[in-house]
């Protein structure tokens, strides 16, 4: 046996493997390295041996083990992690990425998925379609594998029955169709005897199409991403920065990798965050200087202007520059164990952009039997969820359709420095309120009555007290309650209820979450012109997401705001609501109801928090009454004199 | 430790200095452009040691002197060309390895410039621990592994290149580029962090470290492509020569210096031989071959019908017992 054709002009494919567990896929790549003669004696007699041993392949010779490699993985007859198995033909050299089956090990599937090629999608010839198999096509279609190969495998368990083979063909077409991926080529097999994988086999002798290895031979990888992991060729030059190379005061260029587009010495760049714009003076590489660098080659550059550049900046082509924002949306694959914290702050890391970012919000999670997206009440490991995420300093990005690299980013776990998502940016979110910058002629009105004046007269202090809760919580009835007790003692409150705001101030805003938060701003926004008049604000909304929450209190003032989560158990909400909503939201006649079919972030640090279905409204009050004594805002019992 | 010293770095923009040739005297004068899989590789290689001068503050690159070793140190030239390479390079003597692994070392810190450290462990060497007597298992724990984990501690380094490449053996085949290890040096295969794209992820705490293998995806006959496209000079022991060697138990070792221990009858002959890996001498079995030139090398591999490793005594003693020293710490 021989590694035939194996010279350096070989083109490179990468292959990601993927399907349910025991679908066969190290049978299979067993397969293609045993018959296309790529496996050295030694190790063929070590896999001989031990099929005798742990094989699970009764008396066939185990071909799984040349790929099941880890020891957990041969005595549990699983593949955990991603194994890369290298092998070459006369025609092309391949990597394979073979990914695990395991629902569990899915995010390692995404990590395979993210520098192939083009996929095999592995169906069991018997069960057919799973949602293992949609899970990771739809993995694999949203990390830009362009093109994909269904082995119909088990042909031998059907009776290498044609009509059988023709059916799966269908489901894998509908799903691909459902998905929204490009159509898949169908080729029945059997990994464990062969049958059309290297060979075509006595027994599909009605299969006129190729073999598995023929068809990955000649496959059309034109429109594939160039280089792998780098990105798509097309014509935007992109360039991250990955570091300054400066020997001594003499040289400095920064190397990077083109990650799209080509690179010309000459050429006019801008240089993102910064804009400022410069050309390329030469192309420095070990090898010479180059006239042109295309995507995927790692260069260094100089040029021609002295300009501020660091890791972390793109040099772009200024006719076609990326697009830069604080807000994307992006969709992510979730690769931890702990869930998705909404409004926690998260490391985001794009190669030399690394910086702090949070998701604000939770659009949807893909069910991958509808395959459809949903409301998510959380976000858990091995999800697929449409998020937007918000990051303290900007972005420089495109579309992750347009390029594999700055269309993408991976979050860390800081406390842990775990990677726990993989993300795919759709486009930047459009802005919200919250972001609109207001006019630039626009100047703020002073009022010429100091805070001290209206404390003296109104004895108190302005103070804003946020309600929050599910539906059925209290809210209403404890602010109604606090507002009269307030009242008694003579101070002056206004009390900003979130149904009267729908009422009116916002009657023009439905419910999603998107709905929500820009509710919660104009409360905000009222409470803060109350505040700066020196009243108390009293404000009783659901205001379900943490992140909004947190903007809140930092458009009022942290020093003046009090979050007030009230807590009774689901049940007791549920029983109070005699409008009838949470019956409606298990119908699905109300979406994205939180505690339902959307989240209810808990506050993990409210000021206070009282379970009203333990305590009365008194005590609720009281508790409240004694937070504001205590906090300076009201006397104790008598007014409080400046 | 010794440190020799480091020679200035070439002038920045000038054209690199030609290293003297292989000592095949292989390939053409003039180099082409790599076009296809080599362009590739070297790319993903280049872009990877960057990647960690980048994000790490003390990272080191282990050098084992063998011909992977050599594309990497290459890779790191032209990472940072015109600049130096900015990091040392470690070797971690077990006092075993071919004399002529030790001259070439010496002799390419010189040349190429690069911070060469060297260390050996001491406690091993008082102890008298040697490949003849101790066994390949304990002798590669105590003059291998736990001097790694000395030289790693002692230089508080927080990334380390190794030139492992996955299609050497199966539990390699499962490992990251930027291969997290914990304070004692562990791995742990079965919670590796996901590595996406070209994202990698090299947070650490402290004590922590990562591993990074910048050949991760290179095949043995790649690399031998690659030295033989770039003239890229490797130790004479991989071209075949008339050497000494001695045939115990199927495997051809080679009488490198005095300390050889001959069992009952055996006398050293001469064969033409070279070997696909390098390491302590008596631990590294040599292969019968006429091949004297890199693309006689390349022409008999390309024929090969045994994989790499088999030369290792090391990888025999079970199956998964690579798995097993890499957890405890073994490159």
């Amino acid at each position: 046996m021989a590694l035939e054709g194996t010279g350096p002009q070989r083109d490179l494919l990468r292959l990601l493997t993927c399907g349910s567990v025991d679908d066969g896929k190290s049978t299979l790549i067993g397969r293609l390295l045993h018959d296309s003669h790529q496996l050295h004696d030694d190790r063929l007699a070590a896999v001989h041996k031990e099929s005798a041993v742990s094989g699970h392949a009764g008396r066939h010779v185990d071909l799984a083990l040349l790929a099941d490699s880890l020891m957990a993985e041969r005595e549990q007859g699983i593949t955990i992690d991603v194994a890369y198995l290298y092998f070459s033909t006369s025609e092309r050299s391949f990597i394979i990425a073979d990914a695990p089956g395991h629902e569990q090990y899915t995010r390692n599937m995404a990590t395979g998925a993210s520098t192939a090629d083009l996929a095999v999608i592995l169906v069991d010839a018997v069960r057919g379609v799973t949602t293992q198999t949609r899970r990771h096509s739809s993995i694999a279609g949203l990390m830009g594998i362009s093109a994909a190969v269904a082995a119909v495998n088990k042909m031998d368990l059907v009776g290498y029955d044609e009509g059988r083979f023709r059916s799966i063909a269908a489901e894998v077409s509908a799903m691909a169709g459902a998905l929204g991926l490009a159509e898949p080529v169908c080729i029945p097999v059997s990994a464990l005897h062969g049958d059309g994988v290297v060979e075509p086999g006595a027994n599909l002798g009605w299969y006129d199409g190729p073999c598995l290895l023929d068809h990955l031979e000649h496959a059309d990888m034109d429109s594939r991403p160039a280089a792998g992991a780098s990105g798509f060729a097309g014509g935007r030059m992109r360039l991250p920065v990955q570091l300054v190379i400066r020997p001594d005061h003499r040289f400095r260029g920064f190397a990077g990798t083109v990650c799209e587009g080509t690179l010309r010495a000459g050429d006019r760049v801008r240089v993102e965050p910064s804009g400022r714009t410069t050309a390329i003076e030469r192309i420095v590489t070990f090898d010479g200087d180059l006239e042109e660098a295309p995507t995927g080659r790692t260069v260094v550059v100089t040029t021609t202007e002295e300009i501020d550049i660091g890791r972390g900046d793109v040099i772009v082509d200024p006719a076609h520059p990326p697009q830069r924002g604080r807000l994307v949306t992006a969709t992510m694959v979730w690769m931890s164990e702990a869930d998705l914290v909404v409004g926690r702050e998260y490391l985001l890391a794009q190669g030399g952009q690394t910086m702090r970012c949070r998701v604000s919000e939770v659009m949807g999670r893909l069910d991958l039997d509808a395959l459809e997206s949903v409301p998510a009440a959380a976000v858990r490991l091995n999800d697929i969820a449409t998020v937007t995420v918000r990051t303290d300093t900007e972005l420089i990005f495109d579309p992750y359709t347009q390029n594999r690299t700055t269309g993408s980013f991976i979050l860390i776990e800081p406390s842990s420095n775990a990677t726990v998502a993989a993300c795919m940016i759709e486009a930047a979110a459009p802005a919200a309120a919250w972001e609109a910058v207001p006019g630039a002629t626009l100047e703020r009105q002073r009022s010429s009555i100091s805070g001290a004046e209206r404390a003296a007269r109104l004895g108190q202090r302005p103070v804003t007290v946020l309600l929050t809760g599910l539906t059925g919580a209290g809210k209403s009835t404890i602010a109604s309650a606090l507002e009269r007790e307030l009242f008694e003692r003579g101070r002056t409150t206004v009390r900003l209820d979130g149904e009267n705001m729908r009422l009116g101030v916002s009657r023009d805003l439905g419910f999603s979450s998107r709905d929500r938060s820009e509710n919660v701003r104009r409360t905000a926004e009222l409470a803060r012109l109350v505040n700066d008049q020196g009243l108390i604000a009293v404000a009783a909304l659901v205001a379900p997401s943490a992140a909004v929450r947190e903007r809140a209190r930092e458009l009022i003032g942290a020093e003046r705001f009090v979050e007030v989560f009230l807590d009774p158990p689901l049940e007791v909400c549920r029983s109070r609501d005699h409008a009838g909503l949470y019956e409606a939201a298990d119908r699905g006649e109300i979406r994205q109801f939180p505690g339902v079919s959307a989240p209810y972030d808990k506050p993990a640090d409210a000021d206070l928090v009282l379970d009203t279905s333990r305590l009365d409204v008194g005590s609720c009050v009281r508790a409240i009454v004694t937070w504001l004594e205590a906090g300076g805002f009201i006397g104790a019992g008598e007014g409080l004199e400046a | 430790m010794t440190r020799p010293t480091r020679s200035d770095p070439q002038a920045p923009g000038s054209r690199p200095h030609q290293g003297t040739h292989t000592s095949a005297g292989a390939a053409a004068a003039s180099r082409g452009p790599r076009e296809g899989r080599l362009q590739q590789l070297e790319d993903e290689g280049v872009h990877i040691i960057r990647e960690v001068a980048a994000q790490f503050r003390n990272p080191v690159m282990l050098y084992s002197i063998g011909k992977d070793s050599s594309v990497m140190l290459h890779l790191a030239r032209k990472a940072f060309w015109p600049g130096p390479v900015p990091f040392p390079l470690l070797h971690v003597d077990t006092t075993w390895k071919f004399r002529e692994m030790i001259s070439f070392r010496d002799r390419m810190a010189r040349e190429i410039g690069f911070d060469l450290v060297v260390h050996t462990n001491a406690d091993g060497v008082a102890a008298r621990i040697n490949p003849f007597d101790h066994g390949s298992s304990h002798y590669t724990d105590v003059m291998k592994t736990q001097a790694l984990k000395q030289a790693l501690a002692a230089g508080g380094y927080d990334a380390a290149f190794g030139g492992a490449r996955r299609d050497e053996e199966p539990s390699r085949a499962k490992e990251r580029v930027f291969s997290f290890r914990d304070r004692h040096h562990r791995w742990d295969p079965k919670n590796q962090r996901p590595e996406l794209w070209n994202h990698y992820n090299g947070r650490v705490a402290a004590g922590e470290s990562i591993r990074v293998f910048p050949l991760s995806n290179w095949t043995e006959l790649d690399v031998w492509h690659y030295i033989a496209a770039e003239q890229i000079e490797v130790v004479p022991l991989y071209l075949a020569a008339p050497r000494p060697v001695v045939e115990r138990d199927g495997t051809l070792l080679m009488v490198d210096d005095e300390r050889f221990r001959f069992e009952a009858g055996e006398q050293p002959e001469m064969r033409s031989v070279r070997f696909r890996t390098l390491g302590c001498y008596p631990l590294t079995g040599a292969v019968e071959s006429q091949a004297a030139t890199l693309d006689g090398v390349i022409a008999e591999m390309e024929r090969a019908t045994r994989s790499e490793r088999e030369g290792r005594v090391i990888d025999h003693d079970r199956s998964g017992s690579m798995e097993e020293k890499k957890r405890e710490g073994y490159f």
